[in-house]
């Protein structure tokens, strides 16, 4: 920014004016393009696909415990222990055990079973037990297992922490600035000019836009790189789906603070806008799970539209015209957002 | 209908502004305003903190909308030609804020982008002596150096009319006599002010004309020099008595020449036409009473002394 006597279109300053306080923030940058691959790391780590993860049993030290480890310990995917008796419960309640087997003619099973994997742990402790005893399989059955890149876990959940992404960053990076300069009085200086209101709000979702493609580029390429997340559709779609979808938080980012005269309501109503899209629009699992009649109105948020469009794009190399429907919603947002901000956003 | 009939006068006219009125629940923040600012003067709005300055001079920007009232400014009215308007005022408000982390000259690009016509960004600069800070942050900037900003913002169109509320409140004398000849030669080149201030010297220094606001309204108008002498005394003898010892006030108002006797926190205050006449009379008149003098000190009336005649309080209650 050396000098340069002439300004440009007012558009176009504020854009630039907003920039220059975002990248001189730095924590700011931390916050909207650091964290969230930090984040995207870890959930990709906690939730890659396991492999060939084991079964963890725990066996209570009583007679005829030594057998039982034995006969656990030979049966493949069964990591078995002998645990103390006054130790059981807690072994079992901190996951490190998911079954605790009691040693007896028969045998005593106990777990939770609201736990999904100790339920598993259960079946293939009874079949290890079973056949120890003398059980015969009728059949052993064939196995396929899914390792296929484009349908494991972390490629479907890839799509949704990108979209969670889009949403945090484009809300809190807009609300923040937004009702700062709003408690700062800038807001109401601002208004004190022939400034077109209009430019001003504009400005703040074109900058916002600038740091998008970094921010989106830095999680997919890390993604393809450490996972292997595969981007099946065409980058333009892509990026048009990406554009829709900051444009559509940007807007929501808006109206939420567009009355907002604290940081500390603003923050209120952020979380209290994303917190239900966290939840039902499918992030870490399928928004498919909801009750039937709460599917009209989960298809009509904003993150559900963004994350499907995502996906379609990416694992199922959707086209423009396959995701037309998560477009359009994401465009209505966008600009429904927009104008009603235009009209109540407070500038004092 | 044009709020001033004859039309040389209503050319002449910058600001006019009729019957305002704005409350805040209970408080009356305006009680009924007239006012007229005229082309090419520096009016003042003078009173105390909470006198309703910053009410009124936000209603004329166009910033509050008043409860009742009519106001015109540049013959143009708020609701109906705002963008016309804003291309001609200069405001610069009470305490205003800007971008921290942007650079001076970046703020005024900005500003300047919003106008049609005005100087350049480095004439701007030069204008109110920012050029050496050009490339420093906003925040980083003392605080007259703010000032001056706040008030280059204001500048960066050329502006016909230029509102400024409490323009040197917290400055050093240096900063604020910097700012004081800004104002001497946008004044010099034509343009209109109207400011508020609570310093009285300010308002002498500066307007061609005062208005001492007091509980949202006007008490008194007129040019400086029209106020001080419409007291009938241009002087004021302050002095304190010995182990703050009583003094009666009807015996000095009868002293030759004193126009008012009032004690205020111990220090008694008298109006004089003629300090050489009163001061000998003062003094045999306390050494007839038996009392020593603490302290004695003489001036000439100021707005301060108008704004006491007219409340019995003073401008700043420090
Ligand atoms: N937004 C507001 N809400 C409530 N009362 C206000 C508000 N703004 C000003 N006031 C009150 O109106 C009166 C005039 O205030 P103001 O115009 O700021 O005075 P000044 O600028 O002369 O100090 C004060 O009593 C103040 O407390
Ligand atoms: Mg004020």
């Amino acid at each position: 920014m050396s000098r340069r006597e002439r300004p440009y279109h007012p558009l176009i300053e504020l854009t630039i004016a907003r920039l220059l306080e975002f990248v001189r923030e730095p924590e700011a940058v931390f916050w909207v393009v650091v964290f969230p691959l930090v984040v995207a790391l870890a959930l990709g780590i906690a939730f890659r696909t396991k492999g060939d993860e084991p079964v963890y049993v725990g066996v209570l030290e009583a007679a005829g415990s030594a057998e039982v480890t034995a006969a656990l310990t030979k049966a493949p995917g069964i990591q078995a222990r002998l645990v103390a008796r006054d130790r059981a419960d807690l072994a079992l309640r901190d996951g490190e055990v998911q079954v605790i087997v009691l040693p007896g003619t028969p045998p005593t099973y106990r777990f939770d079973p609201a736990r999904p994997e100790s339920k598993l742990a259960r079946l293939a402790v009874d079949a290890a037990l079973q056949r120890a005893a003398g059980r015969a399989d009728r059949f052993t059955a064939g196995e396929e297992t899914i390792e296929a890149v484009g349908a494991r876990y972390i490629d479907w959940l890839i799509p949704g922490l990108l979209g969670m992404n889009i949403m945090g960053t484009g809300m809190w990076s807009i609300g923040f600035s937004v009702v700062w300069a709003r408690t700062r009085r800038v807001l109401k200086r601002l208004a004190a000019t022939p400034m077109s209101r209009r430019d001003y709000l504009l400005a703040q979702m074109l900058a916002r836009l600038v740091f998008l493609g970094l921010e989106v580029g830095a999680l997919l390429g890390f993604a393809a790189l450490a996972f292997s997340v595969p981007i099946r559709g065409s980058l333009w779609t892509l990026s048009g789906v990406v554009l829709l979808g900051a444009l559509a938080f940007g807007g929501l980012g808006l109206l939420v603070a567009s009355r907002a005269r604290t940081i500390e309501a603003a923050s209120g109503w952020m979380n209290f806008s994303m917190l239900p899209m966290w939840v039902v629009s499918g992030v870490f699992f399928s928004s498919a799970h909801f009750p039937a009649p709460m599917q009209p109105f989960i298809h009509a948020l904003p993150l559900t539209a963004l994350n499907d469009a995502l996906r379609a794009v990416m694992l199922d190399g959707a086209t423009p015209r396959e995701v037309g429907a998560e477009a359009a919603i994401l465009g209505a947002w966008a600009v429904v957002c927009f104008s009603i901000s235009l009209r109540i956003f407070r500038w004092k | 209908m044009p709020l001033v009939g004859a039309p040389d006068t209503k050319r002449a006219a910058a600001v006019v502004c009729r019957g305002l009125q704005k409350r805040y629940g209970d408080v009356v923040a305006v009680a009924g305003l007239d006012l007229e600012v005229r082309a090419g003067e520096c009016f003042g709005l003078l009173g105390p903190n909470g006198a309703g300055k910053t009410t009124t001079i936000e209603i004329l920007e166009g910033l509050l909308k008043q409860d009742a009232g009519e106001v015109e400014v540049l013959g143009l009215r708020w609701g109906t030609d705002d963008r016309a308007l804003r291309q001609r005022l200069g405001i610069q408000l009470q305490d205003t804020q800007l971008q921290e982390k942007l650079s001076v000259e970046e703020v005024v690009r900005l500003f300047r982008s919003f106008y049609r016509r005005g100087p350049s960004v480095g004439d701007v600069l030069r204008m109110v002596e920012l050029e050496s800070k050009r490339r420093s942050w906003v925040g980083k900037l003392s605080g007259g150096q703010k000032q001056r900003l706040a008030v280059a913002c204001a500048l960066v169109n050329e502006p016909d009319l230029l509102f400024l509320d409490e323009p040197t409140t917290g400055l050093d004398p240096q900063s604020r006599r910097q700012l004081w000849s800004l104002l001497d030669r946008f004044r010099a080149d034509g343009g209109t002010i109207v400011l508020t201030t609570h310093y009285m010297d300010e308002a002498q220094t500066l307007c061609d004309r005062v208005a001492i606001m007091d509980q949202g309204r006007i008490i008194a108008l007129g040019t400086p020099r029209e106020l001080i002498s419409s007291l009938g005394a241009e002087h004021a003898v302050e002095f304190a008595i010995d182990r703050g010892a009583e003094v009666s006030t009807s015996l000095l108002a009868q002293l030759p020449g004193v126009t008012d006797a009032r004690v205020d926190a111990g220090t008694v205050r008298l109006r004089v036409t003629e300090p050489h006449v009163v001061i000998p009379a003062l003094l045999l008149e306390l050494e007839r009473q038996r009392l020593q003098l603490s302290q004695l000190a003489t001036h000439q009336a100021t707005l301060e002394d108008v704004f006491v005649a007219h409340t019995g309080r003073h401008l700043r209650d420090e």
